[in-house]
């Protein structure tokens, strides 16, 4: 029993010794141990008594030009005065459309006839939506009221060149209001002489 | 009575976290450990990731200056950076008044672990300031009450205004460090206003004036970016937060104005005129390139222009509107607002052109607004009666889920940068406001009060 033991531990010294040889290339036999595992990288120190530089905080500080005096106005107050007698006048719109009614269409007829008496006049075409639609999707939708005024007053003759457009969305609402009422005078495209 | 239930209580849970603390404790030999996968800093993070949200106390921090100054940064430094924790909803955050009394440390190292535990705090952070001169020293650290151990910490110095911005800067770092989550609390929103009440002559009526602002995303410090006295509308921020892009009626015509915020320039990239109207400018991810509508080719239209205004290209070619452009995260795509069905609606198409997809099939929809990764969706303004409502659609289910269901109008949905929160505009306080939620609905926040406040633009 105990010489079988004593075999077997035999048997396997040689078989080590024998890898050991092998794997050494015929070299002498001498068993080297592993090196010592390294240690995993160890985590950050839960206590920082030393933290890294500190990070410096300093709020950017915008660079803004100063506010303008409260008294300018758009244009000239001439022209402001001539507008406000509003000499062309106002047409409005259906619900989320830029189709002229007929009720339209003649008053851009007497708009055009204003014009061709006025030929030194530059008209610029604004158009305004209610406040139901979204913000965003009024800018567009206002353009295409003011583009329809443009478009129709241009096949009654007047020139392209004497008109101008632009989509004021529900920014500038005419009617303050939350009722139909007031948002049909809102849907409207405004005839504005920008120069004499 | 109340004495002995109370110290039952505190046995038991030092019990509970002895059985914690030793269950850690228990050391196995470095061959044996069995997951290298875990990331280092896992045994750093307080709670146990599965269960309830960890419970976080921010006390007031400790004023290390006797002067009044330095001890109002102190309660507001606590006070800001519970808030921008509490925002992101990741902690618990323990109301303050709970435990005013507490003397929260006599140093930023001397914490009072037993009353924090006896509170029921997981984790508490503890700063401190300190006048060193012109500026100020603020430290702070994350206690992990159990352990005993401090797991974040961090010292900052600088100018002594800026106190919100400290708070927020910690908030941001406790969020990346406990959470890998990007934090908004240093982000920023712009947004139109008429606070000021003026009016400038007008050819018909006086109208009131609309400028743009911007804020830190609670609301605070807010500042007025245009003084154009005229109408400014649409505000987006660029992608390196340096400048602000916005519809201008400055000329009489609408165009994009690029505010520099920092360097005090202004340009005007899409080089308007009256035969050339530009509006809705919306930044790519990378900020290299800018989309917007123009009425250049006669109707409203959406192009693409590199930021500096080379390079315009048309993306859309129909008598239709199409307008509202926004991009996804990856800037191959973008979603916008077209009425070439009837109504306004929502589709996609790349940034070439191609690939035109209808999205929405409601009554009306308009502002569409692309999450940014890791979330896949559009925001969009939906009537959904009288007024309008935010709704989502989900790209990959194409689910879409209603956010508000507020009295009157809730429109102009902006993603904040991580995707978990949205601003928009509402009235359902009487006048249009910036509110921001979460985009599961919750967490509803009023941002602003002052007059109209529209359109709001949330910063990367």
């Amino acid at each position: 029993m105990k010489s079988q033991l004593t075999w077997r531990i035999l048997v396997g010294v040689l078989f080590v010794s024998l890898s050991v040889i092998t794997a050494c290339g015929g070299k002498e036999a001498t068993v080297t141990p592993e090196p010592a595992p390294t240690p995993p990288a160890s985590p950050i120190p839960p206590d920082q008594n030393t933290p890294s530089p500190p990070t410096v905080i300093a709020d950017t500080v915008p660079s803004l030009p100063a506010p303008t005096p409260a008294d300018s106005s758009l244009m000239g107050n001439d022209l402001n005065e001539l507008n406000r007698s509003i000499p062309l006048a106002p047409i409005f719109f259906a619900y989320d459309s830029g189709e002229m009614t007929t009720e339209a269409q003649s008053r851009l007829a007497n708009n055009a006839e204003v014009m061709r008496n006025n030929l030194t006049w530059i008209v610029t075409i604004e158009g305004h939506c209610d406040e139901r639609g979204t913000t965003e999707y009024n800018l567009a939708l206002s353009e295409r009221r003011a583009l329809a005024a443009r478009d129709y007053l241009v096949a009654l003759g007047i020139p392209v060149h004497r008109l101008r457009t632009v989509s004021y969305g529900e920014e500038f609402p005419f009617e303050p209001g939350n009722d139909e009422a007031a948002w049909a005078q809102n849907r409207r495209a405004h005839f504005v002489v920008t120069a004499q | 009575m109340l004495n002995k239930t109370l110290l039952g209580w505190s046995f038991t849970f030092l019990i509970i976290s002895f059985a914690f603390s030793g269950g850690r404790a228990s050391q196995i030999p470095a061959s044996q450990q069995p997951d290298q996968t875990q990331p280092a800093e896992v045994s750093l993070i307080i709670g146990d990731r599965i269960g309830t949200p960890p419970r976080f106390a921010v006390p007031d921090f400790l004023a290390l200056s006797e002067d009044p100054e330095t001890i109002a940064a102190a309660r507001t430094m606590g006070e800001v950076l519970w808030n921008d924790l509490q925002f992101e909803r990741e902690f618990y955050m323990i109301p303050r008044d709970t435990y005013a009394s507490i003397p929260v440390a006599n140093s930023i190292t001397d914490v009072s672990f037993d009353l924090w535990r006896e509170l029921g705090a997981d984790g508490v952070v503890i700063g401190t300031v300190q006048r060193v001169g012109e500026l100020v020293q603020v430290q702070v650290r994350l206690w992990n009450i159990r352990g005993q151990e401090s797991v974040f910490g961090r010292e900052y110095t600088g100018s002594a205004n800026s106190t919100r911005l400290y708070a927020h800067t910690i908030a941001d770092e406790i969020h990346q460090n406990q959470r890998a989550l990007k934090g908004l609390a240093q982000t920023k929103l712009a947004f139109v206003s008429d606070r000021n009440g003026e009016s400038i002559v007008g050819p018909v009526d006086d109208r009131i004036l609309k400028e743009i602002y911007f804020s830190d995303y609670d609301g605070y410090n807010q500042q007025r970016v245009t003084v154009n006295r005229s109408l400014n509308i649409t505000p987006a921020w660029s992608a390196d937060r340096r400048a602000i892009a916005y519809t201008s009626y400055l000329r009489g015509y609408a165009d994009i104005l690029v505010s520099f915020i920092y360097e005090g320039r202004l340009a005007t990239p899409a080089a308007g005129s009256p035969d050339n109207q530009n509006w809705l400018p919306s930044w790519s991810p990378d900020g290299s390139r800018l989309a917007f509508t123009s009425n250049r080719d006669g109707n409203p239209e959406l192009y693409v222009m590199n930021a500096d205004g080379t390079n315009v290209e048309r993306l859309t070619d129909n008598p239709a509107i199409d307008t509202s452009p926004t991009w996804s995260p990856t800037g191959a795509q973008l979603a916008f607002t077209s009425d070439r069905s009837g109504r306004p609606q929502i589709y996609l198409v790349g940034v070439d052109g191609t690939g035109l997809r209808r999205v929405t099939f409601e009554s009306y929809c308009d502002r569409p607004t692309w999450s940014p990764a890791p979330f896949n969706e559009i925001a969009y303004s939906s009537r959904t009666g009288p007024g309008h409502d935010i709704k989502i659609f989900e790209l990959s289910t194409r689910d879409v889920r209603q956010i508000t269901f507020g009295i009157g109008s809730n429109e102009s949905p902006s993603y904040s940068p991580n995707g978990r929160h949205l601003a928009f505009t509402s009235n359902r306080s009487g006048k249009k406001q910036i509110y921001t939620i979460a985009r599961d609905g919750r967490n509803l926040r009023r941002i602003t009060r002052l007059g109209n406040n529209e359109m709001p633009s949330w910063s990367r």
